[in-house]
């Protein structure tokens, strides 16, 4: 159990890619990155997985695209059947170019919102959700990245100084909890 | 330096050769007189391989004949449908290889007016594909100027005798007339030719010079060649397509056949590309570039079914006579190729190209590269066969060698002129930029 948390404030984004590429290369593992817009290569410098949102999406397309399809056979050929374009003929597939533009909105629609609201489940995020970032300004200009280590962190320090830091944090983890 | 391999040499020679003979073989057995013609029809109902029960009504339309003698010049028609195959062969290939190399023009005037950081290390393959632009617009005017001198029966409009007995024709004469034709084919050509030797040029001319004063002059003359490409590629394709159906309209046609020829000019910049690579030239590019025109061949793909459903949803839905027929025509007697061109330029790009991985493996972007190709082709052949040969086409010798020599003629001029500059633009302000690009 980590028990002190140090946050490493940088205030440039390129002095931030090198600090975090710098701290990975001697073998310091970094718990979170805090930056106010997102940093191109980041992810890939921290080494996380790649997201596996894009699958979903895919997944979440084909549903949409699945209910246009329903709900335009339920409601203009099964249910109330309509008179297309002048072409009264009660089958799904010769008016199907008609529906074309509705399929299409639903798959993105459906991609959209689904998405999204996985994303903010994934992420744990929901209205009035309290902020979790340690340091108001990583929403402004300040770039912050987290490691939490035991004892007295004397070479996660030294390397942390290396780097073009702005400013160091220590703060106690059991203090915190309290 | 790249040079020329012999295998490519004998490849493209081997094809026009094979191609050249096709050709003359499809001009040798087209039907002379109206009872070769008919004996000719006769023969292939027996075969029975065409199912066609006389639904050529609404070509018909076109040629709006008086109403005795009617037979006869149904026969006649006939002939000239059957003549017309293999002009119509060359005319289609002729088009497809042409808008390969203005589809890359046009891609490459873009990356030029937009300074775009990542495109210059593929530079001197687009302005090698270009090469053939002269050559491929060439040809394009003979046909048409033969068009013009009542050669083929490519377009109905040239004919006095229609004419005469078509108000709607009248009505277009002021501007679909031979001579205004010719001239208007001759400045795009101009003009199209004029930009991409101006900007080879200037391209040359930066890789040794100690300023940025040609890659300026070159930004500009994109800039402007774009305005200018966008209005006549518009006019192109009404002229050089569309007035095959001189009944026909759409408003959206120049944006359409813009699409087409813009994702086969991307998909041929990929492909030499990846060949050019796999014979150890272009070190610097990577799969960060061939990931780019990845994308470009996917987004491209798309916006190209958009503009064709665009164009076919309205007038299916509207369903008004003098437009529907055009669709109505290619539907009933163009079945095949008409859709499975969708499932070929949009269901295989859309669903190989969406992954991201798959779009920086070269051998997935040559895949739905030729799949691409391939569609193209055929929406170019949709493009023109129903009005030059109606029911009366197939996919066979004519066709194919009409293919053969354009291919082979295009990889010859292609490779020639790649191999007459560094494949390097080293001058290039913006090529450290695309050295380090990462997509």
């Amino acid at each position: 159990m980590a028990d002190k948390i140090l946050h490493a404030v940088y205030d440039d984004d390129d002095k931030l890619m090198h600090a975090v590429k710098d701290l990975r290369a001697a073998n310091f593992s970094i718990d979170e990155v805090y930056t106010p817009f997102p940093v191109h290569g980041l992810d890939k410098a921290l080494g996380l997985k790649p997201t596996r949102l894009a699958i979903l999406s895919f997944i979440y397309g084909c549903i949409g695209f699945s209910f246009a399809i329903f709900m335009m056979n339920y409601i203009m050929i099964v249910d109330w059947p309509q008179n297309i374009g002048g072409k009264p003929s009660f089958s799904f597939i010769e008016n199907m170019p008609s529906f074309v533009p509705i399929m299409f909105e639903l798959t993105v629609f459906f991609a959209a919102h689904l998405m999204v609201i996985t994303f903010y489940l994934r992420s744990k995020l929901w209205p009035f959700k309290e902020a979790e970032n340690p340091l108001p300004s990583t929403t402004d200009d300040k770039f912050l990245i987290e490691i939490k280590f035991h004892g007295d962190g004397k070479s996660l320090k030294a390397a942390v100084k290396k780097t073009d830091v702005f400013d160091i944090n220590i703060i106690d983890n059991t203090d915190s909890k309290k | 330096m790249y040079k020329v391999s012999k295998n490519i040499k004998i490849l493209s020679f081997t094809l026009m050769i094979i191609g050249a003979l096709g050709i003359a073989y499809g001009f040798y057995s087209a039907p002379k007189t109206i009872e070769q013609a008919k004996e000719l029809v006769a023969d292939s109902h027996g075969h029975g391989h065409s199912n066609d029960s006389d639904s050529h009504s609404y070509e018909e339309a076109d040629h709006s004949d008086s109403k005795e003698g009617h037979s006869a010049s149904h026969d006649e028609h006939l002939l000239h449908k059957l003549q017309n195959r293999p002009w119509s062969s060359i005319y289609v290939a002729a088009l497809f290889f042409m808008f390969l190399s203005l589809g890359t023009l046009a891609f490459y005037a873009i990356q030029r007016a937009s300074q775009a950081g990542w495109s210059p290390l593929l530079f001197r393959v687009m302005e090698g594909i270009t090469a053939y632009l002269l050559p491929g617009t060439l040809i394009i005017l003979v046909i048409l100027i033969l068009s013009a001198m009542h050669l083929n029966h490519l377009f109905v409009w040239m004919d006095p005798e229609v004419v005469a007995h078509d108000k709607i024709i009248q009505g277009k004469s002021g501007y679909l007339n031979s001579p205004f034709l010719i001239a208007r084919a001759v400045f795009y050509i101009f003009g199209w030719n004029f930009y991409r030797y101006i900007s080879r040029k200037y391209s040359l001319a930066q890789d040794t010079s100690s300023d940025i004063s040609n890659h300026k002059r070159n930004f500009q003359w994109s800039a402007g060649f774009l305005a200018f490409f966008i209005v006549t590629e518009s006019m192109m394709s009404w002229d050089w397509i569309m007035s095959v159906d001189p009944h026909w309209f759409s408003t959206l046609f120049g944006w359409y056949v813009f699409a087409s020829m813009f994702v086969s000019g991307i998909t041929t910049i990929a492909l030499i590309t990846i060949y050019l690579k796999s014979k150890g030239y272009l070190e610097k590019v990577n799969h960060n570039h061939i990931h780019d025109l990845g994308k470009f061949m996917f987004g491209v793909s798309v916006f190209w079914t958009y503009l064709w459903f665009s164009q076919f949803m309205l007038i299916w839905y509207a369903n008004i006579p003098e437009e529907v027929t055009y669709f109505i025509t290619r539907i009933e007697d163009y079945n095949l190729p008409f859709f499975g061109m969708i499932a070929l330029n949009f269901i295989f790009p859309l669903l190989l190209l969406m992954n991201s991985d798959y779009k920086r493996v070269n051998w997935f972007i040559v895949m739905t590269g030729i799949i691409i190709l391939i569609g193209h082709y055929i929406d170019v052949f949709n493009m023109i066969m129903p009005a030059t040969v109606g029911d009366k086409w197939f996919i066979g010798i004519p066709e194919l060698s009409s293919v053969a020599f354009f291919a082979g003629l295009f990889i010859y001029v292609v490779f020639n002129s790649i191999s007459k500059a560094p494949l390097e633009p080293s001058g290039d302000p913006l090529l450290k930029e695309s050295e380090k690009f990462v997509y």
